[in-house]
C-alpha cells in the first residue's frame, strides 16, 4: 500500500530516526528541495548512516536524490542504493523517457558492481513540469522499475505560470492525466503534497477528490496528515461489509459453477468482484496473491 | 545511614530538618493521635473593618516576627507581586530568619536569591525552580529545602509537622471583613484551593487584595472566619502571567502520537467505561489525551463523571459538551477555566486537602480512574523522578505527581523516550519522587510499557490488536543505544533537599553539586 509517503529532510536526524514512528506506509529520505545546497553533502552521509543502521519498521523507504540536471545525482545513488533497506529512487523532475533510462542505466551499473539482482531498485517519478505530464505515459512505461508517477506542485504550478489555490484547479488536468497515465502503464498514481499543514479539513477534503480520481495515496508532508490520509483511503465499515459479501457470493457461484450472481439486488460480475477484493485488500482482511 | 523501602541511603537525621522518618511503602503508614490545634481566633465585637493602611502595616498588626514562618499559595502562578511585595516590606521592617512555606514558587519570585542571601529567608519549605532551584542545588542555603505535593503540604499542617504563623492569601476579591474569593477582579485566578488550609491552621491571615468590595462580597470562596486582617495594594498581579489565554492542542506530531498510545492504553483498560474520571492537566501531551479520549468517549457513547485537578478550558469544553459532568478544580489554568468556576455550579472549588491529602477522611484521589502524568525521569522499577533535572539540579516542584499517582487506579507517565540527548528512561532514577508501586505504565513514542505487576492490564492490552507494547528491558536499551554512556552527577555529601512521600516519610534526598 502506497496511501501514504513522506518525507523526512535528509540532513535533520530527529526525524530521520523518529519518522516510521508515524505510521505512513512509505519514508521518502530527502536529499533534495529539504536540502540546502551546502548542506548536501553532510546530508548524504547522514542519510547513508540511516539506511545502514536505522529503523524504519514497515515502511517502503525511498530516497529522493537530486535532479539529474545537478552535479549530486549520481553521489546520491553510488550512497544508497547499495543498501537493502533501500526499495526505491524518487526522481524530481523527470520530463521524458530518456531521463528515466539514464537512471535506469546508472543503477543498473551501481546494483551490478555491488552484486544487487539488477532492477531491484524501484523509480518513483515526480513528473514536475508540463511536458512531465504530458510524456506521462511514455514515462511511466520508459523502465520495468517504475513502480509511481507523481505530479508536481510547487514547480509545476510554477512551469504552468499559474499560482497555488485552495481548490486545486490548476492541477485538476494534470492530475487526471497522470491517473490514466499511470493506470494505462500498470503503475501507482500518488499524488503531490498539501502545503497547508494545519489545514486539517482542506487536506481531508483534497484526498477524498484525490481518491476520487484514482489516486493510491499522496505524499506527506508533514506526521499529522498521516491518520486522515489513512482515514480517507481506508474503506468504511459499510464498505468492507458490502466488500465481503460480495467475494463470499461470488466463491459460492464459482463453486456452484455459475458466472454472474446476485448481491443485494445488484447484479455482480468480475470488475464488482475484482474491486471488492481491493477493499478488502486494504482493509487488511485479504492476503496480497 | 539506613535504607529506605527503595534503597535509598536516608540519614536519621538531616542537618536543618531533623530526625527523618524512612519511607515504608506507599501506603504503610497509618497516622496515629489528633491533628493540630490552632490559637483560637478571636476579635473586639465592636471591630467592623479588619483593614489595615498597607503592607506594613498588616505584618506589624499580624505579630510576625523573626524566626517565624510565613506562608503564600501559587494561584497567580508567574503573575504574583505579593510574595516578593510582602518578602520587601519584611526585609525593610528588619524581620529576619523566617521559613517561607509556599505551595509553589515561579520564576517571577527570582527576586527572592537576594532575600536568601542577605539572610531574610533562611529556609524554604515547597518547590523551589528556576534561579532559586540551582542556587539551593549548589549550596546557597544553609538549610535543605523540604519538598512535599500538594496533598502532603495540607498533611504535614494538619498533622502538625509544619506550624504557619501567618498566612498571606492573595486574593483577587475580597470585602473588608475577610470574605475572599478567586473568580471575580481584574486578577482573578480561579480556584483558591491551595490556600484553605493554611487560612483554617494558620495563627494570623492576611487577605492582600486589589479588589476591595462592600460588604459581604459575594460569591464568597474563604469566608470572614478564618481572616484576620485585609489589606489593599494597587495590584496584587499581572494578568497576563496569571491565566494563560485558550489553551490549545499541540500539534507536534511526536507529542501527539505520545498521547494516541496513551489514550489507547486508556481504552483498553478496565477503566474506560460510563462514569470514568480523569486527570491530564495542561501539559502538551496530557492535554492531546484528553482530545483523543474525548473523540473515543464520543464514538463509543460514554460519559465520563468528573475531571479533576488543574482545569483547563479544555475540560471546561467537556462538561458543556455533558462528556463529564463535574469539574474539581484546585487550581484553573486558562482563563475558560476561570469563567467556568465562576459560573457553573458543576465546577466545583476543591482545596488541596480535599484534593490529595492521604491522612482525611477520603481525598478526591482516592475516587479517580485515570491520570496522565509526566517525569524527568523514570528508572526500570517505575520510580519516577520530578524534582530533579538530568544535572542533578532541582528544578521542578512535586505538584499532585505523588497524589495522584497513588490515588488513580490507572497511572500512565507520557513523554518522549528522550529530551535532546537526554534520555528519559534510566536504570536508576537520580532522585525518587513517585516509586514504582503506584506507576502503572510508561508510555513513550516507541509504545506502551506496562509494569509487569499490573498484569490484568498487560493482558487487557495484549488482546487489543495493533497496541504498541514494548518491554522496560526493551525501552532502556532503546534509551542507551540512542543515547550513549552519560556521566553520573557529580556531588558533594551535603543534603541540599529533602523529598518527603506525601505521608511526610522521606522517600528520597537531594545533594549539592560539585562545583565544575
Amino acid at each position: 500500500m502506497r496511501r501514504t509517503m513522506l518525507y523526512l529532510p535528509g540532513n535533520n536526524p530527529n526525524m530521520l530516526t523518529r519518522g516510521y514512528l508515524f505510521g505512513s506506509d512509505g519514508l521518502i529520505l530527502d536529499l533534495e528541495d529539504a536540502v540546502a545546497m551546502a548542506e548536501k553533502d553532510t546530508a548524504r552521509i547522514l542519510v547513508q548512516h540511516f539506511l545502514r543502521q536505522g529503523e524504519f519498521g514497515s515502511c517502503e523507504v525511498t530516497v529522493r536524490i537530486n535532479g539529474v540536471d545537478t552535479e549530486y545525482w549520481k553521489d546520491d545513488l553510488a550512497a544508497v542504493v547499495p543498501f537493502p533497506a533501500l526499495r526505491g529512487i524518487r526522481a524530481p523532475k523527470v520530463d521524458d523517457a530518456a531521463t528515466v533510462k539514464i537512471i535506469d542505466e546508472e543503477l543498473s551499473t551501481i546494483e551490478d558492481k555491488n552484486g544487487i539482482p539488477v532492477g531491484r531498485t524501484k523509480i518513483f517519478c515526480l513528473l514536475e513540469t508540463a511536458k512531465g505530464i504530458w510524456n506521462a505515459f511514455d514515462i511511466a512505461s520508459a523502465s520495468p522499475r517504475v513502480a509511481a508517477i507523481i505530479p508536481g506542485g510547487e514547480d509545476l504550478t510554477a512551469d504552468l505560470k499559474t499560482s497555488r489555490s485552495n481548490e486545486g484547479t490548476e492541477l485538476d488536468w494534470a492530475r487526471r492525466m497522470l491517473v490514466f497515465a499511470a493506470r494505462a502503464a500498470g503503475v501507482d498514481p500518488i499524488d503531490t503534497v498539501f502545503p497547508r499543514v494545519t489545514d486539517d479539513a482542506g487536506l481531508r477534503k483534497e484526498t477524498e477528490f484525490i481518491k476520487q480520481l484514482g489516486f493510491e495515496g499522496k505524499s506527506v508532508i508533514h506526521p499529522n496528515q498521516i491518520p486522515i490520509i489513512h482515514d480517507v483511503f481506508n474503506p468504511t465499515e459499510q464498505e468492507i461489509e458490502k466488500a465481503l459479501k460480495i467475494v463470499a457470493a461470488a466463491k459460492e457461484a464459482a463453486e456452484r459453477g455459475q458466472g454472474a450472481v446476485s448481491v443485494d439486488g445488484r447484479m455482480v460480475d468480475i470488475p464488482v468482484v475484482k474491486r471488492a477484493e481491493y477493499t478488502l485488500l486494504k482493509a487488511g482482511l485479504l492476503e496480497v496473491r | 545511614m539506613a535504607k529506605n523501602a527503595l534503597g535509598r541511603e536516608i540519614p536519621e537525621f538531616i542537618e536543618g530538618y531533623g530526625k527523618t522518618k524512612l519511607f515504608q511503602g506507599a501506603f504503610a503508614l497509618k497516622p496515629e493521635g489528633y491533628r493540630a490545634g490552632g490559637k483560637i481566633r478571636c476579635i473586639d465585637s465592636t471591630c467592623t473593618d479588619k483593614r489595615v493602611s498597607d503592607i506594613k502595616a498588616a505584618i506589624a498588626a499580624s505579630g510576625l516576627k523573626s524566626g517565624m514562618t510565613v506562608s503564600f499559595h501559587h494561584h497567580l502562578r508567574n503573575g504574583d507581586y505579593v510574595v516578593n511585595m510582602v518578602i520587601d516590606a519584611c526585609a525593610e521592617m528588619g524581620i529576619k530568619n523566617l521559613t517561607l512555606f509556599p505551595t509553589a514558587l515561579f520564576g517571577v519570585h527570582k527576586k527572592l536569591i537576594e532575600h536568601i542571601k542577605n539572610g531574610v529567608i533562611s529556609r524554604i519549605m515547597g518547590s523551589v525552580n528556576g534561579p532559586i532551584g540551582q542556587l539551593v542545588s549548589e549550596g546557597g542555603m544553609d538549610v535543605p529545602v523540604v519538598l512535599r505535593s500538594h496533598g502532603g503540604r495540607p498533611r504535614a499542617v494538619i498533622s502538625g509537622d509544619v506550624h504557619i504563623d501567618v498566612a498571606f492569601i492573595a486574593a483577587p476579591t475580597a470585602d473588608k471583613y475577610g470574605n475572599i474569593c478567586g473568580t471575580q477582579g481584574k486578577s482573578a485566578c480561579g480556584s483558591l484551593g491551595y490556600a484553605f488550609t493554611d487560612a483554617q491552621y494558620a495563627d494570623c491571615v492576611i487577605a492582600v487584595t486589589d479588589n476591595l468590595q462592600p460588604y459581604p462580597a459575594a460569591p464568597i470562596s474563604m469566608s470572614q472566619l478564618n481572616v484576620d486582617i485585609v489589606v489593599e495594594v494597587p495590584s496584587i498581579g499581572d494578568p497576563a502571567g496569571i491565566v494563560s489565554g485558550t489553551t490549545k492542542v499541540t500539534r507536534d506530531p511526536l507529542r501527539l502520537l505520545i498521547a494516541k498510545y496513551a489514550s489507547e492504553l486508556i481504552e483498553a483498560s478496565p477503566y474506560f467505561k460510563e462514569g470514568i474520571s480523569f486527570q491530564t492537566g495542561a501539559g502538551g501531551i496530557p492535554l492531546a489525551v484528553t482530545a483523543f479520549m474525548k473523540e473515543a468517549m464520543i464514538k463509543k457513547g460514554i460519559k465520563g463523571s468528573f475531571g479533576l485537578g488543574g482545569i483547563t478550558g479544555y475540560f471546561v469544553e467537556l462538561l458543556k459538551e455533558g462528556l463529564v459532568e463535574r469539574l474539581m478544580d484546585v487550581q484553573s489554568f486558562d482563563l475558560e477555566a476561570v469563567r467556568s468556576i465562576g459560573e457553573n455550579p458543576k465546577h466545583i472549588e476543591i482545596s488541596a486537602d480535599w484534593y490529595a491529602n492521604p491522612w482525611n477522611s477520603g481525598a478526591a484521589v482516592n475516587m479517580l480512574d485515570v491520570v496522565i502524568l509526566g517525569a524527568t525521569e523514570v528508572d526500570v522499577n517505575f520510580n519516577a523522578n520530578v524534582n530533579t533535572e538530568a544535572d542533578g539540579a532541582l528544578l521542578h516542584g512535586t505538584g499532585g505527581h505523588q497524589d495522584t499517582a497513588a490515588g488513580a487506579k490507572l497511572t500512565i507517565i507520557a513523554q518522549p523516550l528522550l529530551r535532546g540527548r537526554i534520555p528519559c528512561v534510566t536504570d536508576n532514577v537520580y532522585s525518587v519522587t513517585t516509586p514504582g508501586e503506584v506507576v502503572d505504565a510508561i508510555v513513550t513514542e516507541y509504545g506502551i510499557t506496562i509494569n509487569p505487576k499490573r498484569k490484568d492490564l498487560l493482558d487487557a492490552c495484549s488482546a487489543v490488536k495493533g497496541l504498541p507494547l514494548v518491554s522496560m528491558d526493551e525501552l532502556v536499551s532503546r534509551a542507551h543505544k540512542m543515547s550513549g554512556p552519560t556521566d553520573p552527577v557529580a556531588t558533594e555529601d551535603r543534603i541540599i533537599g529533602v523529598v518527603e512521600w506525601r505521608d511526610g516519610t522521606v522517600i528520597d534526598v537531594v545533594r549539592q553539586l560539585k562545583t565544575k
